[in-house]
């Protein structure tokens, strides 16, 4: 029996940013099947050219809302890396606070608002605040208690204020660092509910998996080793699952884990370190890490059955759940070590000098990477940034060239729900990865 | 009476302010008690080609998206722009400042520059291509603010939008000024709305609300004067997001 099926999604809906999905099967077989991006390209490239050391982490923070403070974090570190600025304890303590709030609020967000309508099939979270009140208010808690976070360390929800080079700009008291603690603590039964929400319809993620390589920062900071932190979001070098324990890469050679490459068949630029694609995000941090992970978060992994190894991509929905409860255990530990030392006054002094940096973090999405270079004025005049959702394309692409053989015979609309599925459980944040795009735009 | 059907668009931008309208937390689900949202791509499967009001969110660089925000307008009866992208270009101007946008493209995509795909013109806010009814300031815009706005439209008044400086919520929060940490402030010329949370985090205003209707320009040069700065110095600070 053959069918023709024929599949066009224009800008595809939950996700961040634009994308497309085009498949055309025709007598059976697979004649398109691609992943597309006409995201309007911002150069944001040429737009840190000229601007000052101290503004780098303003502008880049604007390539996207969603990750805003790990574009801020990144660009900080590089420029720090650039001037060769140290950061005190205190600072890299509360900047590890900032980041986990945004991995809660930025997870929370995707799996609670743009994956579970998929679960619990309808359309969008709207329905579900009348048909299931209940877990939609607690998973609206924990997202307000993200924000509530990053609100008091960063000083704002989105685009962070308080982050400068050499340190932060302002400190947490000791009172507010308690108060969040007691929040922090209170919204563990209500993640823990959302979690048991989430494994009730766990059996409506597809059965499709797809062995590939999983990239990651690991933690080399001996600040962190052995404390909850060893789990890296923000310090190491970079690895990956098929570097066996030997062959990790410092992050200021990151552009020769990236290759970024052109391939005829595809339009988009892709990426690939030891295989044809690979992977970053939550499920390559899980499958890096994982014996870090708090105790909750090791529970939470059991729940689902998740273990060090997992194959994705649909996994990645659950490893951001594990990574939630991680980062809220993670940042008590964090809470608990700034109150014991006490909070110092700081004040930063900075003065410009010529050189270039290179830095990377853990984006909620996956690893991030900038660099940048300045004069002596301290003044850039040269930068170039890598991000996750770009670093996954390729691997989407692969899933979809095998997932579309594999479940073309449930029909086109079966089909069509299980690409979108896809593309969503990695998270994509489709603004960033436009200024490193190289796309055809296809009409 | 049926709820008024909202639209919400995204051009180019970092969907930060969208993100603003999830973060109303437990609030949103009151808005959306009492209006019908029939499109919102980030967050809804859903759309429609029949809405009253139209949210504009990111600036407009492509003749395509120009197309598309003359359609959205032609079905709306209220457009609001949403953010800094939309409302006066923003961040996404600095682009303007080179003479050559090829000198752009090259410089971010290389020998690819050239691309067909990659063709953009200089930055434009919404009302540089279609009429805009109102403007919801902010880079990011603030949550409570906008919930302010659409509040008064659905009850049919007009929206308060302050056209005074930063400085007057900045000294009501009674922060230290940022003249006295050596710092170029724009406060003094910024339109207020924001509740001045920079200068609380222990920075400058850098202006992302864009200036007041008339800025008080004896005012601010008697703040340069008292600290030895110009103008100029404020021209500068300007450029991240009030380039034309």
């Amino acid at each position: 029996m053959s069918k023709d099926i024929n599949i066009n999604v224009h800008h595809l809906t939950r996700v961040e940013g634009h994308g497309n999905i085009v498949v055309n099967i025709k007598d059976g077989t697979v004649e398109k099947c691609e992943w597309q991006v006409p995201e309007a390209p911002r150069f944001f490239e040429a737009m840190v050219r000229g601007r000052r050391y101290d503004d780098i982490q303003t502008i880049v923070s604007r390539i996207c809302g969603i990750c805003s403070i790990s574009h801020s974090l990144v660009a900080t570190k590089a420029v720090e890396d650039a001037l060769d600025l140290e950061v005190s304890e205190q600072a890299d303590l509360v900047r590890h606070l900032m980041h986990y709030s945004e991995q809660l609020q930025s997870h929370v967000l995707h799996v609670g608002y743009l994956v579970a309508p998929d679960l619990f099939g309808v359309k969008s979270v709207v329905p579900l605040t009348t048909s299931a009140t209940d877990a939609v208010l607690k998973i609206v808690k924990c997202h307000r208690v993200a924000n509530q976070m990053s609100k008091l360390i960063a000083g704002r929800i989105t685009h962070p204020i308080t982050l400068t080079p050499g340190g932060l700009t302002k400190m947490p008291t000791e009172q507010e660092l308690l108060d969040l603690k007691a929040m922090l603590a209170d919204c563990v039964p209500d993640l823990v509910e959302v979690v048991k929400v989430v494994l009730s319809v766990a059996d409506q993620l597809p059965p499709f998996e797809r062995d590939t390589e999983y990239v990651s920062l690991k933690q080399t900071n001996p600040l962190y080793k052995g404390t909850l932190s060893e789990y890296s979001f923000y310090h190491g070098d970079i690895t990956s699952t098929d570097v066996n324990g030997d062959g990790d890469m410092p992050v200021s050679k990151w552009e020769s884990v990236a290759n970024e490459y052109v391939v005829a068949q595809s339009t988009a630029k892709w990426c690939k370190w030891h295989r044809d694609a690979y992977a970053s995000g939550a499920l390559a941090r899980f499958n890096n890490q994982a014996e870090f992970l708090s105790p909750l978060a090791k529970t939470v992994a059991d729940m689902f059955g998740l273990k060090k190894g997992a194959p994705g991509p649909f996994m990645n929905n659950v490893a951001q759940l594990v990574e939630c409860a991680h980062v809220v255990e993670a940042s008590i530990e964090i809470i608990d070590k700034l109150l014991t030392k006490g909070i110092k006054p700081e004040k930063v002094k900075v003065s410009p000098k010529a050189g270039r940096g290179h830095a990377a973090v853990e984006a909620p999405r996956g690893i991030l990477f900038h660099s940048y270079e300045f004069d002596k004025n301290g003044e850039c005049v040269w930068g170039n940034c890598c991000i996750p959702t770009n670093q996954n394309h390729a691997n989407i692409q692969k899933d979809f060239d095998k997932l579309v053989p594999e479940f073309m015979h449930e029909g086109e609309d079966a089909l069509r729900q299980k690409m979108e599925m896809l593309v969503r459980a990695y998270d994509p944040c489709i603004s960033c990865s436009t200024h490193m795009l190289n796309v055809e735009f296809v009409k | 009476m049926s709820k008024p059907r909202v639209a919400i668009f995204d051009f180019a931008c970092c969907e930060g302010c969208q993100l603003q309208i999830v973060n109303l937390e437990e609030e949103i689900l009151n808005l959306i008690d009492v209006v019908d949202v029939v499109e919102w791509r980030e967050a809804m499967s859903e759309q429609s080609h029949e809405y009253d009001i139209a949210i504009i969110e990111g600036s407009i660089t492509r003749e395509e998206d120009a197309k598309r925000l003359e359609v959205i307008r032609s079905r709306a009866k209220i457009l609001i722009a949403l953010g800094a992208c939309a409302t006066m270009g923003g961040l996404n101007k600095l682009k303007n400042n080179f003479d050559d946008l090829n000198e752009v493209r090259e410089c971010v995509y290389g020998k690819d520059g050239q691309m067909p795909h990659l063709n953009t013109f200089k930055t434009k806010a919404c009302d540089e291509v279609v009429e805009v009814d109102f403007k919801i300031h902010g880079c990011p815009i603030d949550a409570a603010e906008f919930a302010q706005i659409i509040r008064s439209l659905l009850v049919g008044k007009t929206p308060f939008v302050p056209d005074y400086p930063v400085c007057v919520e900045c000294k009501a929060n009674e922060n230290i000024c940022r003249y006295e940490y050596d710092e170029v402030c724009l406060g003094p010329i910024i339109r207020a709305g924001c509740n001045a949370p920079c200068p609380a985090a222990g920075r400058e205003c850098f202006g992302c609300r864009g200036l007041v209707d008339n800025p008080n320009v004896e005012a601010a040069q008697e703040v340069m004067d008292k600290y030895n700065l110009t103008v100029d110095d404020l021209k500068q600070k300007l450029v991240l997001f009030n380039s034309k």
